[in-house]
């Protein structure tokens, strides 16, 4: 068992995890936090997308024992911020979650396009959204709803 | 599936990685970003005994220009690749490559170093290696030896790199070629079906040493000999695209894969090269 220290959505977490332990598994089963999905488990349907040290990554392709002194941020803190209430609020105007199983992700990852500023045209949306999988919407609702976020917040194309 | 039992161990410096590799020999895989790595444990396709991550070993990372040579840590994101204002100036072509390689999430955490020494004929940073005339520098306990990057993939997921041999860094030589880089696939973010990394020195509109690096279409980066021959010192035009799509039938001897025939991919390998080269004809191309 490797002993980590790292925060947890602004909160120190002391554990020890076995090596073959990713960080979905540990933050699902040893923190209660079933915010981010396991899907494919190998990194490309994009579920369990998250922030570590301030970018988004596959939380399946992440050891937790290489995590010591990390700051994680899964969908629940990301939420409880605030930082993408404008953004969640267009996933449900636009009727951007069916299932939700990809949800999370999504929200992840086009939180991230948010940050980078520039003026992404719906292209660039679908680009950055590319390695993120929904089997349900057709996509369009999605882009739609980040598209809605980006151009409320000023980022005209 | 979840990944087999393993160990795990970090290593702070190269003193520590040494160390690691002599205590655990054979049963050691090293991870960077893992973000090939660890998706081949889901698959049982490598069952390592303990995994040593380099990922704080600061020696590995950073990069630097001295005017002559781009110098890359192993361990430089491909985000970092996609962004910096350095290897934009400096290393165009990888700037352009490095947003081809999988999605955001996954480029924010895979390395320069683990692409290549994983060396997928069908990614993107081995063949800007060889096409760039770059030269990776490759550490071990006995000290850093230099390998010229066009004899390092020796085989279909082989390098030159000796057992506990890691790549510390790659020197990009600085030297204003064009370059440019096209690739074919199903969907964003997917391994090429067939790629081209190529550099070239335009001179009055003749073409002078090209370099045309094909991916995806062998079993290491393809670097096309008679192709680069039938370009030599022509003009850069239709005629001279012409002839170096003929002259690729003797260069390439693909396999037939998961995406098609051989004769498929000599078709995107053509393509590829009318693209490539019709972009240097573009004003706005950048150089090397």
């Amino acid at each position: 068992m490797i002993p980590i220290t790292l925060t947890v959505n602004g909160e120190k977490v002391t554990r020890h995890v076995e090596p073959r332990r990713h960080l979905i598994d540990f933050l699902r089963l040893d923190l209660g936090l079933t915010g981010s999905h396991a899907g494919c488990e190998h990194g490309v349907c994009g579920a369990c997308t998250l922030r570590v040290n301030g970018k988004i990554m596959r939380g399946c392709l992440i050891l937790a024992a290489s995590l010591d002194g990390a700051e994680v941020v899964t969908i629940e803190g990301l939420s409880e911020s605030g930082e993408v209430a404008d953004l969640q609020a267009a996933f449900v105007a636009r009727n951007a979650a069916q299932c939700g199983f990809c949800t999370p992700g999504m929200v992840m990852t086009a939180a991230e396009l948010l940050t980078e500023g520039g003026c992404p045209t719906r292209g660039d949306i679908r680009e950055y959204l590319s390695g993120n999988y929904c089997r349900c919407t057709g996509y369009q609702a999605i882009v739609d709803a980040v598209e809605d976020t980006l151009r409320a917040r000023g980022a005209t194309p | 599936m979840k990944w087999p039992a393993m160990g795990y161990a970090r290593a702070r410096s190269l003193a520590e990685l040494w160390s690691a590799l002599e205590t655990h020999g054979d049963a050691a895989q090293i991870i960077a970003g893992g973000q090939t790595l660890l998706a081949t444990l889901a698959f049982r396709l490598s069952e390592p005994g303990t995994l040593i991550d380099i990922t704080g070993i600061a020696a590995l990372r950073g990069f630097s220009s001295n005017g002559q040579v781009l110098r890359l840590g192993a361990l430089t994101l491909h985000a970092d690749l996609c962004s910096d204002p350095l290897v934009k100036a400096h290393a165009p072509l990888l700037a352009a490559a490095a947003p081809l390689i999988a999605h955001p999430a996954i480029r924010n955490r895979g390395t320069l170093g683990g692409s290549l020494a994983y060396a997928d004929p069908a990614a993107e940073l081995p063949a800007c290696m060889v096409a760039l005339d770059a030269t990776i520098i490759a550490a071990s306990a006995k000290g850093e030896r230099r390998i010229p990057a066009a004899a390092f993939f020796t085989d279909l997921l082989q390098t030159a790199l000796a057992p506990r041999e890691i790549i510390a860094a790659v020197e990009i030589p600085l030297t204003g070629r064009l370059a440019a880089i096209e690739e074919i696939t199903r969907r964003s973010g997917d391994y090429a079906m067939a790629g081209l990394a190529a550099t070239l020195t335009l001179d009055a509109g003749r073409i002078l040493a090209p370099r045309l690096v094909y991916f995806g279409v062998g079993k290491i980066p393809v670097c096309a000999a008679a192709a680069a021959k039938a370009l030599e010192g022509r003009s850069l035009d239709r005629a001279g695209i012409s002839a170096a799509q003929q002259a690729l039938a003797d260069d390439l001897d693909p396999p037939h894969d998961l995406h098609g025939p051989p004769e498929m991919k000599r078709h995107l390998a053509r393509v590829l090269t009318e693209r490539v080269l019709l972009g240097f004809l573009n004003p706005k191309v950048q150089a090397a």
